[in-house]
């Protein structure tokens, strides 16, 4: 066993300052001349850091885009999803009651209208995304609220979408923080 | 839609070009030639150097079990008592608090053993020392035990009769020097340019544009994600894992954390073609894995795409299919997709919620990981299927009425009591656990525990089945991923996936290790008109019935009471 002992300890000492201590601080270097410069990369209103464009943050107002149901409540420290099955039926009542709830606020939308993102909750619980359909149903709820025109909504939606990599590769997608940040600086 | 199918069908093609290079360039390595990283060979000489290690020396199979158990035994000690204390080590700026005792009896067997079965959320229950300096040291070293494991296996089959089969603390510093760190570093780096942290710094606090307040979890997390998918580890920085939108910001570097999750398992069967000059083999191991993991993609991306019949049944419409537990960015196809890849690799990093999945999805996830074959762990995948060729030479040889070779050597009583043991050891650890804890459920679901067994399962009925079933699954497979519903971090359950995970992890090591020394120390019968062919179609699908056969009768009956009867019973 001797002849395993020394050398096991040894390499583990050796290999730990390599693996775990230099490793990470080189990326942790790269990693400054990133966009975020590594802390995670921020979004900013009126000069005000607002949230991280990578981070969902809760929007239940009617005045903004709502972003999708969250099982952690939108907290960025202790994201989770809901962990429900598609049979739970205490689930289902749940998903039920968010459409009636959508419907309330959404009263031009059509049951058939709504897209199931919208009264599902994420996996991390801090999406921070829409699809384009997700976003578009919302748009005769803010357009009155906000006296706006539904084409000018509409076009800040196309504006934030974000299409398929290459137009090739995965779903479109829409930021929910910075497409409410464009809503609020149309106002001024 | 379609981008969604032209986006995964993307990743598998890129998986496997960058596997065939790959694996050549890891042949090459083991093989002592040449190669383009060739700078690594100072850093190596220091690391031998500072350990008092000659390379050279050749190791018969038992050395190699010796030094590699030994070494894993520091690291499980060492970790244990680094998570045992961690809120009072270094680098903890969120000043999280130490593990309890079964927490960390469960994270380092998890972690030791290639597993990451994670029973903690990286944000509250682990530091930036634990992360970094234990969890992600494991990633580290855990992949490299699998692949030098895995060497022993090559050389053993390479050469005529011998006892010399390398060294393993080459192997293992190799396997780091020339894999998995290059590897790591390019994953890392594409991640921090996509918006993955990587900078030290504690939880921010901002206020949203609506008012709330916010804390966000951050930490140099990108070196660590990109070894947990490189090296089929899986536990992520993050509670949610690749949910995470920190963890996987967008579809560029879920791409890249995808391939990552399979390249190196499929280059290291190309790497057997290489290294033994059996091409022919290795086309004939990667058809079978490949055959058997489209199998499983099929109905779980057409599952996921198509949504939850209850929630059709509600009126709204599910253009994004079941978006439960699921993100905007992915989409379902690349959730379905990524589902399968990291339970056929033993990697179990996620990108979407398993729990919240289709039955179909969870079926063929927990399939994926009862026969924990198709493509499998870095190295580890390939000593199970050696168990499975092992098994199917003999039946073969007996069908036909020949002596079971396989690569020049009689296969005898022995080696098949091993192969047969370590084949039925999987679903026994997993259907054991699981009828415990259904047991333990049933009868004592009120008993004084501090989590009550009636407060495990976070759905009812067969869901609520499925959740226990994949857990064993999941931690005998030293897979790591779970249906998250479970309230896994208590007495019961810390211990006895615990336990599984040892077992699933250092029997199916040592198993085909000692079958393979065994093996190099008979004589070698030259190949001749009489010797049963194992490099044909014909004997892949002899492989193929043997894993299936093997892996239905053993748990089609579980799998009828969960996810089975789930898929029947939604309306």
């Amino acid at each position: 066993m001797k002849t395993y002992l020394l050398p096991s300890l040894k390499i583990s000492i050796i290999l730990l300052v390599l693996l775990s201590g230099l490793y990470p601080l080189v990326i942790a270097g790269i990693g400054k001349f990133t966009p975020g410069h590594g802390e995670g990369e921020t979004v900013e209103y009126k000069g005000r850091v607002v949230g991280y464009a990578n981070i969902g943050q809760k929007f239940t107002k009617d005045q903004y885009f709502w972003s999708r149901p969250s099982a952690a409540n939108y907290q960025a420290d202790a994201g989770a999803g809901s962990n429900k099955g598609p049979s739970n039926p205490d689930y289902l009542k749940d998903v039920s009651a968010r459409i009636d709830t959508f419907l309330k606020h959404n009263p031009d939308v059509k049951r058939e209208e709504i897209p199931a993102e919208l009264v599902t909750a994420s996996g991390s619980g801090l999406d921070p995304d829409l699809s384009p359909a997700g976003a578009n149903v919302q748009i005769p709820r803010i357009a009155k609220i906000r006296n706006i025109s539904a084409a000018q909504v509409a076009k800040l939606i196309n504006d934030n979408t974000e299409q398929p990599l290459f137009g090739l590769f995965g779903p479109p997608r829409v930021n929910v923080l910075k497409l409410n940040v464009a809503l609020d600086e149309l106002k001024k | 839609m379609n981008t969604e199918y032209v986006g995964i069908i993307f990743i598998y093609l890129a998986t496997v070009a960058l596997a065939i290079p790959l694996g050549k360039y890891i042949a090459k390595v083991f093989k002592g030639e040449k190669t383009w990283l060739d700078f690594m060979a100072p850093l190596e000489r220091l690391i031998f150097k500072f350990s008092g290690i000659d390379p050279n020396k050749e190791m018969n199979w038992k050395q190699h079990l010796k030094a590699l158990l030994t070494v894993n035994f520091i690291w499980l000690v060492y970790t244990f008592f680094c998570l045992l204390f961690q809120g009072k080590l270094p680098l903890n700026p969120d000043h999280n608090p130490s593990q309890t005792p079964d927490l960390a009896f469960n994270t380092a067997l998890s972690f030791v053993t290639n597993t990451n079965l994670q029973d903690y959320s990286g944000e509250s229950l682990a530091t930036y020392y634990t992360q970094l300096f234990v969890l992600m040291f494991l990633h580290f070293v855990s992949a490299a035990t699998g692949i030098a494991a895995m060497m022993v296996v090559f050389k053993a089959m390479k050469d005529k009769i011998t006892d010399k089969l390398g060294n393993f603390w080459d192997y293992l510093v190799k396997s780091i020097t020339r894999l998995l760190l290059p590897l790591s570093f390019v994953v890392a780096v594409i991640l921090a340019f996509n918006g993955t942290p990587t900078s030290y710094k504690g939880k921010d606090t901002v206020i949203g544009l609506q008012g709330d307040t916010v804390h966000v979890s951050r930490g140099p997390a990108a070196a660590m994600i990109a070894i947990k998918q490189t090296g089929t580890n899986g536990g992520g920085w993050f509670g949610t894992n690749s949910a995470h939108p920190f963890e996987n910001p967008n579809y560029v570097t879920n791409i890249v954390e995808n391939i990552s999750i399979l390249l190196i398992s499929i280059a290291l069967v190309f790497a057997l073609g290489y290294y033994l000059n059996k091409k022919k083999l290795a086309w004939v191991i990667f058809g079978v894995m490949t055959v058997g993991f489209l199998l499983m993609v099929f109905p779980s991306v057409t599952a996921e795409v198509g949504g939850n019949p209850a929630i059709a049944h509600m009126g709204i419409s599910q253009p994004g299919g079941s978006m439960e537990g699921k993100e905007v960015r992915f989409g379902p196809a690349a959730s379905a997709y990524w589902g399968i890849t990291t339970t056929v690799t033993s990697n179990g990093s996620v990108n979407a919620m398993h729990d919240s999945m289709m039955p179909i999805s969870g079926m063929a996830q927990m399939f994926d990981m009862m026969i924990n074959s198709f493509y499998g762990g870095v190295g580890v995948g390939y000593l199970n299927f050696y168990i499975f060729i092992i098994i199917a030479v003999f039946i073969s040889g007996l069908m036909v009425g020949r002596t079971p070779e396989f690569m020049g050597r009689k296969i005898e009583a022995r080696e098949m009591k091993i192969a047969s043991l370590i084949a039925l050891l999987h679903p026994f650890i997993i259907l054991v656990g699981t009828s415990l804890a259904t047991y333990v459920l049933v009868h004592f679901p009120n008993v004084g525990w501090a989590t009550k067994p009636s407060a495990w399962l976070n759905n009812p009925t067969y869901h609520g089945f499925t959740e226990m079933l994949y857990q064993f699954a999941s931690s005998a497979a030293n897979n790591g991923s779970g249906y998250a519903g479970l309230t896994a971090n208590n007495i019961f359950w810390n211990v006895s996936t615990g336990l599984v995970i040892f077992v699933g992890r250092f029997f199916p090591i040592i198993g085909p290790v000692a079958i393979a020394g065994i093996l190099a120390n008979k004589k070698f019968i030259p190949e001749s008109a009489g010797t049963l062919k194992t490099d044909t179609a014909t004997f892949g699908i002899m492989i193929f019935a043997v894993i299936f056969i093997v892996a239905a009768l053993s748990f089609f009956p579980a799998l009828t009471l969960g996810p089975i009867a789930e898929h029947f019973s939604i309306k």
